[in-house]
C-alpha cells in the first residue's frame, strides 16, 4: 500500500500545525464560531447534537495494521472506546474535545493519516472498490489512481471552495463495487479498442434529496490525461455550479440543467486548453505509485486447499461463515475474507478499540498486513490463504466479529440518524437493530438470499436508501418518526434508484412492513431469483397489495 | 482601506468608483464592469491607470479582448465560501497571460491567502476592523504543493522526479511506519 515520503509527511504535519493555531485562535476568541466553522469543516470536525464529531479519512478504504491500531488508540484516548466506519470508507469519532483535536491529529499524522477534506465544500476522500487488487475480473488496481487523485485534490487551491461537496469514486473492473454511477465523478476503468487501459468518466450521479444516476461524458480518458480531465470538470463546475441554493448546488443539478451533452462539450473544450500541460501524468509517476500497490508475495498454492475444505465439512458454523463472508481471489489458494460489522442488534459500522486491534493482528498474521473498509461499513482482509481461514474465523469468533451475514438481510447500511446527527428527522440505528433482531435467524436469511436493506434518517440519504433493494427513509410527521419504503434500487453496474412504494409506516410498524415486503418477494420469486430480479419482473403492484391491501 | 501587497501592509493608491460619481483625473481608478460597458470610450481616453472590479458571477472572459487596458483587476468574494474567483484568477494568469495586479476584494480571510496567491492573486484587501499584522504568516502555512498552479513553485511530483524517487519494493509491511504501542 502507499507510504508517505517526506513530502507527504511535511504537508500533513503542517496541516496539524495550522489547525492547532486555528483552534487556539478559536479558544482565545480571536475567531468567532462563524469564522471557525469553515476552517474546522475543512478538517472533518463537525458539531453534532451532543458534541464535536471528527471524521478521519481512510483513503480509498485501505489501511495497514499499524494504522488500525492507531485508530484504536484514538478511540480509547480521545473517545469512548469505539469508532464508527462510514459508507465513504472513513471513520468517525463522536466524542472528541475541541482542545484535544490537534493532539489527535498529530497522533494520526504519525501513522500517515489525516482528516483533511473529510468535510466542507471540497473534493472529499476518494473511494474505491474494496476488493481492489484481489478481484479476478479487475483490469487494474484502481487505488493507484485513487492515490494520484488524493494527492492532486489535497489542498487544491482552486477547488477548496466549490459550490458544494464533491465525491469521486473508482472501480477497477466490470463489476462496480464502488457505486461509481452515484458519485459526483465516477471513474470506471475500461479497455479501449486498442487494448489500452483508461477511464470511462461518469459525472453527476448522487443520492441526497435529488437522486440521480450519473451519465457518461467521455467513454475513454487515457491515464496520462486523468488529472487534466478532472481539472476541466472541476473548473466548469466551480465557475457555473449554483451557489444561491444549497439544495441545487451539487454538480448533478448543473449537469441536468445544462444537459449532459452540452456539459460534456463545455468540459471537453476546457480540457482542450489545458491538456498536454503541467497536469500530464508522467508514466514514471504512474509506475512509481503502482509499485506501492504491488501484490503481496503470494505463495504458489493449489486452487483448492484440502484442510480448508475439511474444516468446512466438520464445522457447520465455519462453513456458513465461509459460504457467506468469503469471496474468490484472483490468486489460486487465496481468498477474500469479509468481516461483518453488523452483529445482531449493534449499530452498523461500529467497532470497539479492542475489535480494531484484533482486526489489526489478524491482518498482520493472515493478510499481508493490509485492511480495507467497505462502503457497506464492513471490513475486508483481501489476501488470506484458504488454509488460514479456519484459524482466522476462530479468532474473529472470539472477538465477536464472525457474524455471517455479508450481503444478506441484516448486512444493513444505516446512517447515524437522530441519535447523533443534527440533520436527521428520525432514528436509524434503533430501526437497524430491530430489523437485525427480527431477521437474525441464519436459515431464514440464507433463504431470503442477497438483499440490500438501507436506512437513512433524513432526505440527505447518508444510509443510501435510494440504492437499497429495500430502502427506508426516516421522515418527520408532526413530531413523529415515520419511514417511507422504496424498492428496487441498485448501486452497482445495474444502477437504479428505488421507487417509493406507498405511504410511510410508523416507527412501530416499519419492521412488520419490511417483513411483508420480504414475504411478498419469497412468494413471488422464481428459479433462484434475487430480490431485485423479482422486483424488476413483477413491479411494485404485488408489494403494494400486500402492504396496503387491494382497496 | 488597507491593502496587503508583496507581504506588506500598504495604503491603497487606487480609488474605487461607484457608477455615478465623476471620474477624477490623473489618479488610478477602479470601475465596475457595468460602468466599463457604459463609458468604455471615455475610460479608454482618460489620463490615468484603469482598474476594474468583477463580481463573482462576472467571468474575466467578459473582458478578454480588453485586458491590456487594465493594470488592476479586482475579483470579488461576496462570501468567503464563494470560490469562483479562484478559477477566474487562474484563468487570467494561465490562459490570458494577464501580468497586471489581481486583487482579492470582499470577504478575504487570512486562512485563504495562500490558496489565493497560488491561483494568481497578488494583492488582498484587508476588511475593515481586521488586524492583519500576522497575516503574512499564512503564506507559509504549507511549504509543499501537490498541484501545478500559477505560482510556478515546483510541485511534489516534480521534486520527486528531480530526486530520482522510485517506488519501494512490494509490500514492506509495518516495518516502515515503526511500532505503535501505548
Amino acid at each position: 500500500m502507499y507510504r508517505y515520503d517526506e513530502f507527504d509527511h511535511t504537508l500533513v504535519r503542517e496541516r496539524v500545525d495550522q489547525f492547532r493555531d486555528q483552534v487556539a485562535r478559536r479558544l482565545s476568541g480571536a475567531l468567532t464560531e462563524d469564522q471557525f466553522k469553515p476552517l474546522r469543516l475543512m478538517n472533518g470536525l463537525y458539531r453534532q447534537l451532543h458534541a464535536y464529531m471528527l471524521r478521519v479519512a481512510i483513503p480509498y478504504g485501505t489501511l495497514s495494521s499499524t494504522q488500525m491500531r492507531a485508530l484504536a488508540h484514538i478511540a480509547r484516548k480521545y473517545d469512548r472506546g469505539y469508532g464508527h466506519f462510514t459508507t465513504r470508507q472513513n471513520i468517525q469519532y463522536n466524542w472528541p474535545r475541541l482542545d484535544e483535536v490537534p493532539d489527535l491529529l498529530a497522533d494520526l499524522a504519525r501513522v500517515e493519516m489525516h482528516a483533511i477534506q473529510t468535510s466542507g465544500n471540497c473534493i472529499r476522500n476518494v473511494t474505491a472498490d474494496h476488493y481492489a487488487g484481489a478481484a479476478a475480473e479487475e483490469i487494474e488496481d484502481p487505488r493507484i489512481y485513487a492515490e494520484i487523485i488524493r494527492q492532486w485534490s489535497t489542498f487544491h487551491p482552486e477547488f477548496s471552495f466549490l459550490p458544494r461537496k464533491f465525491k469521486i469514486a473508482l472501480a477497477g473492473g466490470p463489476i462496480d463495487r464502488a457505486a461509481v454511477r452515484f458519485h459526483d465523478i465516477g471513474l470506471h476503468m475500461r479497455r479501449n479498442a486498442r487494448g489500452e487501459v483508461g477511464f470511462e468518466v461518469i459525472v453527476g450521479g448522487g443520492q441526497g434529496r435529488t437522486p440521480v444516476i450519473g451519465v457518461t461524458i467521455r467513454d475513454f480518458v487515457a491515464k496520462g490525461d486523468l488529472l487534466s480531465y478532472l481539472e476541466a470538470i472541476l473548473r466548469v463546475y466551480n465557475v457555473l455550479g449554483r451557489r444561491d441554493n444549497i439544495y441545487k448546488a451539487r454538480i448533478k443539478i448543473l449537469v441536468q440543467s445544462t444537459g449532459a451533452e452540452k456539459f460534456a462539450d463545455m468540459v471537453n473544450s476546457e480540457w482542450e486548453t489545458i491538456r498536454g500541460g503541467e497536469l500530464d501524468l508522467p508514466a514514471e509517476e504512474i509506475s512509481r505509485i503502482r509499485a506501492y500497490f504491488a501484490p503481496p508475495a503470494y505463495e504458489v498454492l493449489p486452487p483448492r486447499d484440502a484442510s480448508y475444505e475439511a474444516s468446512r465439512r466438520s464445522d457447520r458454523d465455519f462453513d456458513r461463515w465461509a459460504r457467506i463472508n468469503v469471496a474468490g481471489h484472483k490468486q489460486p489458494g487465496y481468498a477474500i475474507a469479509n468481516i461483518s460489522l453488523k452483529p445482531e442488534c449493534k449499530a452498523p459500522g461500529d467497532a470497539t478499540a479492542e475489535q480494531m486491534e484484533v482486526i489489526a493482528d489478524l491482518a498482520e498474521d493472515y493478510s499481508a498486513d493490509e485492511i480495507r473498509i467497505t462502503h457497506k461499513q464492513n471490513v475486508v482482509l483481501a489476501h488470506v490463504r484458504q488454509s488460514d481461514l479456519h484459524a482466522l474465523w476462530q479468532r474473529l469468533d472470539a472477538a465477536g466479529l464472525a457474524t455471517a451475514n455479508i450481503g444478506l438481510t441484516t448486512d444493513i447500511i444505516a446512517c447515524p440518524g437522530l441519535d447523533y446527527c443534527n440533520l436527521a428527522n428520525a432514528r436509524s440505528i434503533p430501526v437497524a437493530q430491530r430489523l437485525s433482531l427480527h431477521f437474525s435467524d441464519p436459515d431464514r436469511q440464507a433463504d431470503i438470499g442477497a438483499l440490500r436493506l438501507n436506512i437513512s434518517g433524513c432526505i440527505n440519504a447518508c444510509g443510501h436508501h435510494h440504492v437499497g433493494d429495500i430502502g427506508l427513509l426516516g421522515v418527520d410527521r408532526k413530531g413523529e418518526e415515520y419511514y417511507q419504503i422504496t424498492l428496487g434500487g441498485s448501486p452497482d453496474e445495474n444502477a437504479a434508484i428505488g421507487a417509493v412504494v406507498g405511504p410511510a409506516f410508523s416507527y412501530d410498524d416499519v419492521v412488520g412492513a419490511v417483513d411483508t415486503v420480504i414475504a411478498t418477494y419469497r412468494k413471488q420469486r422464481q428459479d433462484g431469483e434475487q430480490f431485485g430480479e423479482t422486483y424488476r419482473r413483477i413491479g411494485a403492484q404485488p408489494f403494494k397489495e400486500d402492504l396496503y391491501g387491494t382497496a | 482601506m488597507a491593502l496587503l501587497k508583496r507581504d506588506r501592509i500598504v495604503d491603497d493608491p487606487w480609488q474605487r468608483m461607484d457608477d455615478e460619481s465623476p471620474l477624477p483625473s490623473g489618479i488610478p481608478v477602479i470601475v465596475t464592469y457595468e460602468r466599463w460597458q457604459r463609458e468604455r470610450d471615455e475610460l479608454v481616453g482618460r489620463n490615468g491607470e484603469l482598474g476594474i472590479v468583477l463580481a463573482s458571477d462576472q467571468s474575466p472572459d467578459l473582458i478578454a479582448d480588453d485586458l491590456h487596458r487594465f493594470t488592476l483587476i479586482c475579483l470579488e468574494f461576496p462570501k468567503f465560501t464563494d470560490g469562483r474567483a479562484y478559477s477566474y484568477a487562474r484563468l487570467l494568469r494561465a490562459r490570458y497571460d494577464f501580468a497586471g495586479e489581481i486583487r482579492a476584494v470582499g470577504a478575504v480571510l487570512r486562512d485563504q491567502l495562500l490558496f489565493m496567491r497560488r491561483c494568481g492573486f497578488d494583492s488582498f484587501d484587508i476588511p475593515d476592523g481586521v488586524d492583519a499584522a500576522d497575516w503574512t504568516i499564512a503564506f507559509n502555512d504549507f511549504s509543499q504543493r501537490y498541484q501545478p498552479t500559477v505560482d510556478r513553485t515546483p510541485t511534489v511530483t516534480q521534486l520527486r522526479l528531480e530526486k530520482g524517487y522510485i517506488a519501494p519494493g512490494p509490500h514492506r509491511g509495518s516495518d516502515v511506519a515503526g511500532s505503535w504501542s501505548y
